[in-house]
């Protein structure tokens, strides 16, 4: 069986040029990275700030070329600074960006909005753009009233969720998700992250989960990755790297975490009264 | 006597579709070296309620209250120049975005020495004395390089450290932190919580931490207020929160913990519950 994604070695440089005065130089944000995700399931990508996390959305989003290295969606390799991007290729990977705020067009109807995706990669006549859109629209959870609306009268749950909605319109196979739920609220979180779950479910969908929430990673993925400066420090199954994390910046990582149980706040509160 | 006494805090906003009120008769009490947490959502009023007492809030906000006091002293009945001896020397605040809340155009030296030299007095050597020991208190390395630093040339973290330092320049009896961890990375996040609680324990500070983050509240409070909708919903000390939430809210919040999860779903608040049940656990 192929692999919904394969990526080998992937390396992305960025190249900063020099002026009066400063030299020109090279930042290596992805230094090789390897790792496959299969239909259906989750791969979470954890680190932070700088890390390359979001480097490597970018490239398996095909938004950005990779450097170096070869990326295989569907058992294809594709290499968008060469071939350039094709609709077909498109239609297999979408993103939904973080920031639900930002990534949706003000100016815009929710309608066009979701119908935009299928102006710009398909053939298809309004009507049944029209039909679509409301369709994917119930799908997230949202009603028909909705269609003519625009981005400021909804909330950031509700943002997100049309954002989530406008990147299944071409019904991809692979979803990455940069950091979709940390703008949200605790209980909207929740409900998003059940949306994301049971659309996994229904459209067999792969997801690459990027986030810097442990918590929340432990919950959806079904592999972590655990990236530091650009390398893949751990990777593996979601039990075998949170019950035996072998890098130790993945041990300062898990200690780092908040922990919100009942045990350790009696352990902090010892430890208080004992200072 | 408790350092800060607030009893029904209203705070209302004129908007152009008539009053909103923000905070709906908030109540609380902090005392000297006790660390309380304000959990809640956003729109929960959790901020607007400590704005309206450092009486930051724009005026468009319409503040009552029936008992507004720091250290038996009353905020309301006090004229703003007498009230602005206190906040920022008695009361300080560290904001939630720290590369925001600085200055651009000055370096972070500049910007500590000037609260030093408006709220204590100090000639221009015992300020640049005392600057380097702040910077070196909250763990900045080479402080007296770094004060001659734009935020710009500094990191999160960094500036989060400069924060606190200006925030503890004149020796604050309450330290409020709004948020002073959500910008940041988790790793960050732990070194400033340490901070914190570190620099809260040997000044015996009160500190109000106001978060959504309840992994924050467990590793950090002593007592607990749960606000929802401007109103408070549930107040206990942080043990018998997590272990017994007395509130439906509460209870849903905790369940909605991803760390929690017991099924393959995790359980949500609907907007029905939430409006109802939550406003019964109110008036309870």
């Amino acid at each position: 069986m192929t692999h919904v994604l394969e990526a080998r070695n992937l390396v992305r440089d960025y190249h900063i040029p020099g002026n009066l005065f400063r030299k020109a130089r090279t930042v290596h944000a992805l230094k090789g990275v390897s790792f496959t995700v299969d239909e259906g399931k989750t791969l979470a990508i954890v680190g932070e700030s700088g890390c390359g996390k979001s480097t490597l959305g970018r490239i398996i989003t095909l938004i950005d070329p990779a450097t170096a290295g070869e990326l295989l969606i569907d058992g294809r390799k594709v290499d968008i600074a060469r071939e350039g991007l094709t609709p077909e290729m498109r239609r297999k990977v979408q993103i939904v960006f973080q920031n639900p705020y930002g990534s949706l067009n003000p100016r815009q109807k929710i309608g066009d909005i979701l119908a935009e995706p299928l102006v710009i990669n398909t053939k298809i006549p309004a009507s049944e753009r029209r039909d679509r859109a409301m369709t994917m629209l119930k799908k997230v959870g949202l009603e028909e009233k909705h269609y003519n609306r625009y981005p400021h009268m909804f909330s950031g749950g509700q943002r997100q969720r049309i954002a989530i909605a406008r990147a299944l319109m071409l019904n991809p196979k692979l979803l990455v998700l940069d950091e979709p739920v940390s703008a949200l609220d605790l209980s909207v979180q929740a409900q998003v992250l059940n949306l994301l779950a049971d659309l996994q479910d229904e459209f067999k969908l792969t997801y690459v989960f990027i986030s810097h929430d442990l918590s929340v990673v432990r919950y959806i993925a079904d592999d972590v990755m655990v990236m530091y400066y650009g390398e893949a420090v751990e990777y593996g199954s979601r039990d075998e790297v949170f019950s035996n994390p072998q890098h130790s910046y993945t041990k300062t990582l898990f200690a780092a975490t908040p922990r919100a149980d009942v045990a350790s706040i009696k352990a902090r509160l010892a430890r208080k009264n004992a200072a | 006597m408790a350092l800060l006494e607030i009893e029904n805090l209203v705070v209302e906003f004129q908007t152009a579709t008539g009053p909103f009120r923000a905070v709906d008769g908030v109540s609380l009490k902090v005392d000297e070296g006790e660390v309380l947490a304000i959990v809640g959502e956003s729109g929960s009023g959790k901020s607007v309620s400590m704005l309206a007492a450092m009486g930051l809030l724009p005026w468009t906000a319409t503040v009552t209250a029936d008992k507004l006091t720091f250290n038996g002293r009353d905020l309301l009945k006090m004229s703003s120049a007498d009230r602005r001896k206190i906040i920022g020397k008695d009361i300080a605040m560290i904001f939630q975005e720290p590369i925001a809340s600085l200055n651009p155009c000055f370096t972070v030296g500049f910007q500590i020495e000037e609260v030093l030299r408006i709220h204590m007095g100090l000639d221009r050597a015992a300020r640049r004395k005392r600057a380097i020991e702040l910077f070196e208190a909250v763990g900045i390395p080479d402080p007296t390089e770094r004060l001659s630093h734009f935020p710009h040339q500094m990191s999160g973290g960094q500036c989060q450290r400069v924060m606190i330092a200006i925030a503890l320049a004149c020796n604050p009896k309450l330290l409020i932190a709004d948020e002073p961890t959500t910008a940041l990375d988790v790793t960050i996040q732990k070194q400033i919580l340490d901070l914190l609680m570190k620099l809260q324990q040997e000044y015996r500070m009160g500190l109000i931490m106001i978060t959504h983050n309840m992994g924050v509240v467990a590793e950090t409070a002593d007592r607990v207020i749960v606000q929802y909708k401007g109103r408070k919903i549930e107040e206990a000390d942080v043990l018998s929160l997590f272990e017994s939430p007395k509130s439906n809210y509460t209870r849903a919040l905790l369940a909605a913990l991803p760390e929690n999860a017991t099924g393959d779903r995790l359980p949500t608040i609907s907007e029905l519950f939430k409006d109802q049940q939550m406003l019964e656990g109110a008036a309870r």
